[in-house]
């Protein structure tokens, strides 16, 4: 990656103390977070190796360090592709209301209250989740194991406590609200006036005018800012730690006791007791969840960028 | 289709700003009616209010009377959705929806009025509304292209083919070749010459050799004075108002004296 290029025709320039100061200062702080990645990779590669080499009986569950992170990443795509499905609707529906229905001062007031709960602390969710929302759900899952236990995401038996994946997944849904919210809003705020007015022109209604103009200009947007908030689930480390029961089998009942756990709470909660080959084993799983985040988050960068060539200029 | 429109002491606020006042015309139906004036003197707005679009911005409202074929627009019961149906309209930079196509832009319109169109009428109406913006040669070997691909000049007249496809009574342009070329600009004022024989056509331009060239009456429109509302201050079959206009204002205008 060029992060500095060399001055060749610019040889004669007069250069001022001042500029080269200010331009050093502002490549080594590029540069030292380019380090910072680079560093946090090696080590995530260097402490995972011992645990790829190791027999396979020492690894935790004795069966190798795939078979140890696989359910661990399971619970992790499962847990938070849930709360996508759950937060993205929610959200492009939020940014239709503020952008399109509200009145203007209700809109600032409710885009201020999404954006403050992407201020609240994570473990305050924790604890509302395990403490409030947890109980909440018992009924109702006990309702859907009876009437939809044909459908294995409902099998039950219901969890007594509620800290049940489907809690985990409408907890983390909450969380990855406001990122999600505020990428679509902006987008839908940006659509041109000019595409709006020729869906007017022809005697669209507002919903008409939103699905012919809006959706489609905010469609990049929807797709980034859901990969946004996905990779934002992926890494929730304390709402899940706080709400989820685990018992580690790979499952897609998301209304019993026996959840896969997720490589970041698994890794909080393990982390201060393990010593020697396990914590390695956990640094591996760390490499992986690592690698999966930094690929959505690419891919969302990509997809929103990308957005900006179909501009309304055009 | 063509159809007469009477506008009778029409005011039109932005909030408490009075943007147009009193304003009483009578637009001929198969004719070319032109308003022109310098920027900022309402006759966009006035358009606007043509087709109830410009309501769309807070707080703008109308009072007096725009009559279409005997009923008046503003009357109680109208929807404002239905008026834009009937009165159709071209903006200033050429808007194809980006993400259709060159056929799906024109069937646009037919798709929200006639939802169970059969295909093969759907076909024939987008043919007939490009053929009709002069269009057709151009694009019939790439409908299923983005209509975004096109030129200025044909994205313009696929506005207007879109604009056409719901044989609307009205149509309205809002100085549709300000964003063009010339070779383009002449493309599209041979297809509003071509155009008047079915639609009543009203057209806001800057171009005073345009308003010339392509229309039959004229109106002009002015500011009452610096900070004052917008005033038609005369209107004529365009010969007279070019060459003998009753207005002083109007004479200094067209001469090139102001505007």
């Amino acid at each position: 990656m060029p992060i500095t290029t060399e001055p060749t025709g610019r040889q004669r320039t007069p250069q001022r103390l001042g500029d080269r100061v200010f331009s050093g200062a502002s490549t080594g702080a590029g540069v030292l977070i380019l380090a910072v990645l680079a560093g946090v990779a090696a080590f995530l590669l260097v402490e995972a190796w011992p645990a790829v080499t190791a027999p396979a009986e020492d690894m935790p569950g004795g069966e190798g360090v795939a078979l140890y992170v696989w359910p661990l990443l399971f619970g992790t795509l499962l847990s938070a592709l849930l709360a996508l499905a759950i937060a993205a609707p929610l959200s492009v529906a939020i940014a239709l209301f503020i952008t399109q229905y509200a009145h203007r001062r209700v809109a600032t007031t409710l885009g201020y209250v999404i954006d403050l709960l992407a201020a609240v602390p994570s473990i305050i969710f924790g604890l509302w989740g395990v403490s409030q929302l947890a109980p909440l759900t018992v009924d109702p899952t006990g309702w859907l194991a009876e009437n939809l236990g044909f459908i294995p995401l409902f099998a039950g038996p219901a969890s007594s406590t509620g800290r049940t994946m489907l809690t985990v997944a409408l907890v983390l849904a909450i969380m990855i609200l406001p990122i999600n919210t505020a990428v679509v809003r902006e987008a839908f705020r940006q659509t041109p006036r000019l595409h709006e007015e020729a869906s007017w022109a022809l005697g669209a209604t507002r919903s008409e005018m939103i699905r012919m103009s809006v959706l489609p200009f905010g469609r990049s947007a929807i797709i980034g800012g859901s990969m946004l908030g996905l990779g934002r689930a992926l890494g929730e480390t304390m709402a899940v730690a706080m709400v989820l029961s685990t018992s580690g089998g790979v499952t897609f009942n998301l209304i019993s006791n026996g959840n896969p756990s997720t490589i970041a709470a698994n890794i909080a909660l393990q982390f201060p007791e393990s010593t020697g080959i396990k914590v390695n084993a956990l640094i591996a799983s760390g490499l992986v969840l690592f690698a999966v985040t930094l690929a959505v988050n690419m891919t969302a960068r990509a997809v929103i960028n990308r957005r900006r060539e179909f501009s309304g200029a055009n | 289709m063509a159809t007469r429109i009477q506008v009778s002491g029409l005011d039109i606020h932005y909030d408490r700003f009075l943007a147009v006042q009193d304003v009483s015309m009578d637009i001929e139906p198969r004719q070319v009616t032109a308003l022109i004036g310098p920027s900022g003197c309402g006759k966009s707005t006035l358009l606007r209010s043509l087709n109830r679009m410009h309501e769309l911005v807070p707080g703008a409202r109308v009072s007096g009377k725009v009559v279409l074929d005997g009923q008046d627009l503003y009357g109680p019961d109208v929807d404002p959705v239905r008026v834009r149906r009937h009165v159709g309209m071209v903006f200033q930079r050429p808007n194809p929806f980006p993400t259709m196509s060159v056929y799906d832009n024109v069937a646009a319109g037919l798709r929200l009025n006639h939802r169970r169109m059969p295909r093969s009428e759907m076909d024939g109406r987008v043919e007939r509304s490009l053929r009709a913006a002069n269009l057709w040669t151009e694009v019939r070997d790439r409908l299923h292209r983005p209509g975004s691909g096109l030129s200025g000049g044909q994205q313009q007249r696929l506005c207007i083919a879109r604009a056409i496809a719901v044989e609307p009574d009205v149509l309205l342009m809002d100085e549709p070749c300000s964003a063009l070329d010339p070779i383009s600009t002449q493309a599209i004022e041979d297809l509003i010459l071509d155009l008047k024989s079915s639609y009543t056509i009203v057209i806001v331009t800057h171009n005073m050799q345009q308003a010339q060239r392509v229309s039959d009456t004229t109106g002009f429109f002015n500011l009452r004075a610096a900070g004052e509302p917008g005033v038609l201050v005369e209107m004529a079959d365009t010969t007279t108002l070019f060459t003998r206009p009753a207005k002083q204002a109007t004479e200094d205008y067209v001469s090139g004296r102001f505007g």
